[in-house]
């Protein structure tokens, strides 16, 4: 699982820097949560087209922990780039309020999409392209808002699971501090993402590596030491979320329904 | 010879663009003198067309191929695009075009579809191998998922073919390890392919980002003697050019002569089952 630093951190950037100027945009925004995920894909936009042209956007809401914006402060300073602080209490509370004994599942889910509203926004504001966030462990894992934080136009580290978010940051120089903090979605005060999912992020990805990349199938998985139930579980998830990672389900009537048979690629003429 | 190893960055599915990119880089190499230009796989229209495939085809008659045709007769060119057959099937091709005449079109055989590829969804496959005399030699083309097949370079050799051409638009992946995994197998598969046929070879591999996908450049050249003449950059568009000789040619079948020695006729014998 061990990534090439150096072609990792090259490939990326390419892909950031084509990506957003073959459509004639000239910069990037991104949600900036304090967190690991964020801070290495804007320090990728930065190698890729130069602090000027990245956006961070800092989305507090007043239940977050003061040290997740203030860890976002800290990113946008060292990497010089711009960040506007949009406090997404005034809009989020109303909706939050307007349903009586709303779940915390539900109103992480509000909080998630209210984010994405104003970060959509703001890529109009300043013609930019909005950057996902989501790493590999993530998206197979459906461990995300599905139109919340998981919508972006493009993503440069769905790619990498995140044991190679953590290498790769420290080979881009991220803070420290942000490196070794406990994960989290911060969506409710406390909340770590290992303390919700069950598992670690390593001890996962070392599953979901041989499972995805290296197409193991059960019995070498158990033959390997992976607990049996551990593996039940994370395939069942894969599955389960399947539907986050594809476009709506389209009811096919015509001879060419888009995205079955009607297939071309998005950057089409570009 | 002198080559010039076009790494160019198509626009996807924009011919027009393409056309313009091809005259300046084929101006550019008219400059510096070079007898041939090699383009990439696929030149004219970018890699994934998809459902595209029949709206960018074009037949030989096409007045984008007549102008590419044209400036041939100031340097030999190889180009690649989507050709439509008199049978109205949708080849992947490259042209070698010689002093304002198409010598040769070569359909792509062996047209990948695992894993990230589905060439044979859309492209009908060519059945054959064959060589063509040039101004420079007797050459062969390989379009790149063919060139990793013995098949090819087997038929390409008894043919007696000098020079392969090898168009190429070979995905970035495999970043875990040391360098990367497609440049690896290519780099690894030109060396022996120019050295166990004693031909010179000619590499070009494309640049630029499709989809998220980034094609990894990282053109070559290699000598009939198996050195590497030239290895341009990863991920840039660039131009580079080398000197290939024949007489490289001779002298490595006179230090290894492998392709005098080839016994055919056992490789008859075990396809016919013997």
């Amino acid at each position: 699982m061990k990534l090439d630093l150096k072609l990792t951190k090259q490939i990326l950037t390419t892909f950031v820097k084509e990506e957003t100027e073959k459509i004639g945009l000239k910069s990037v925004v991104l949600g900036l949560s304090g967190g690991i995920d964020s801070a290495l894909s804007a320090a990728i936009a930065v190698e890729a087209l130069g602090r000027g042209r990245v956006f961070g956007v800092g989305l507090p809401y007043k239940l977050s922990s003061r040290e997740s914006m203030a860890d976002a402060e800290l990113v946008a300073d060292a990497l010089g780039i711009n960040l506007e602080i949009a406090d997404i209490t005034p809009f989020a509370e109303p909706f939050i309020e307007s349903e009586k004994d709303m779940s915390k599942l539900r109103i992480g889910n509000v909080l998630a999409r209210m984010r994405m509203v104003t970060i959509f926004d703001r890529s109009a504001k300043h013609g930019g392209i909005v950057l996902g966030t989501s790493n590999k462990t993530e998206l197979l894992l459906g461990y995300g808002t599905w139109y919340g934080d998981l919508a972006s136009a493009i993503n440069p580290i769905g790619d990498l699971y995140k044991t190679q978010v953590w290498e790769l940051s420290e080979y881009l120089g991220i803070p420290d501090k942000v490196i070794k903090k406990q994960p989290t979605a911060d969506l409710w005060p406390d909340q770590t993402d290992e303390g919700e999912l069950g598992f670690t992020y390593k001890d996962v990805d070392r599953l979901l590596y041989e499972m995805v990349d290296n197409r193991r199938r059960k019995p070498e998985l158990l033959k390997m030491g992976f607990d049996e139930d551990f593996v039940q579980k994370i395939s069942e998830r894969i599955m389960r979320y399947q539907f986050k990672r594809k476009i709506p389900v389209i009811a096919k009537v015509s001879q060419r329904t888009i995205g079955r048979d009607f297939r071309y690629s998005r950057d089409w003429g570009y | 010879m002198r080559v010039c190893l076009a790494q160019i960055k198509p626009f996807l599915g924009d011919t027009a663009k393409n056309l313009k990119l091809h005259e300046e880089y084929i101006e550019k190499a008219v400059a510096e003198k070079c007898d041939v230009i090699v383009f990439p796989e696929l030149s004219l229209t970018g890699y994934y067309l998809l459902d595209y495939v029949s709206d960018v085809a074009m037949k030989t008659d096409d007045r984008m191929i007549k102008k590419i045709v044209a400036l041939s007769k100031d340097i030999s060119i190889v180009f690649g695009f989507v050709f439509e057959g008199e049978d109205n099937l949708f080849y992947n091709v490259s042209a070698y075009a010689e002093k304002g005449r198409l010598v040769h079109l070569h359909k792509k055989v062996y047209l990948p579809d695992y894993t990230m590829f589905e060439e044979a969804r859309y492209f009908a496959a060519g059945k054959e191998f064959s060589v063509f005399e040039t101004a420079i030699g007797r050459c062969g083309i390989l379009i790149c998922e063919d060139a990793l097949h013995t098949s090819s370079i087997y038929i390409l050799s008894r043919m007696g073919v000098q020079t392969v051409f090898i168009p190429s638009n070979s995905p970035a992946r495999g970043v875990v390890g040391d360098g990367l995994e497609a440049a690896s197998i290519w780099q690894t598969s030109n060396k022996y392919t120019a050295s166990l046929l004693t031909v010179n070879l000619v590499y070009v591999n494309r640049v630029g980002v499709e989809d998220g996908v980034a094609f990894w450049g990282g053109s070559e050249a290699y000598s009939a003697l198996g050195s590497r003449k030239a290895r341009l950059p990863q991920f840039e568009e660039t131009m580079g050019i080398v000197e290939l000789e024949q007489e490289d040619i001779r002298l490595a079948r006179i230090h290894s002569p492998f392709y005098r020695d080839e016994k055919s006729h056992i490789l008859l014998d075990y396809l016919k089952g013997d």
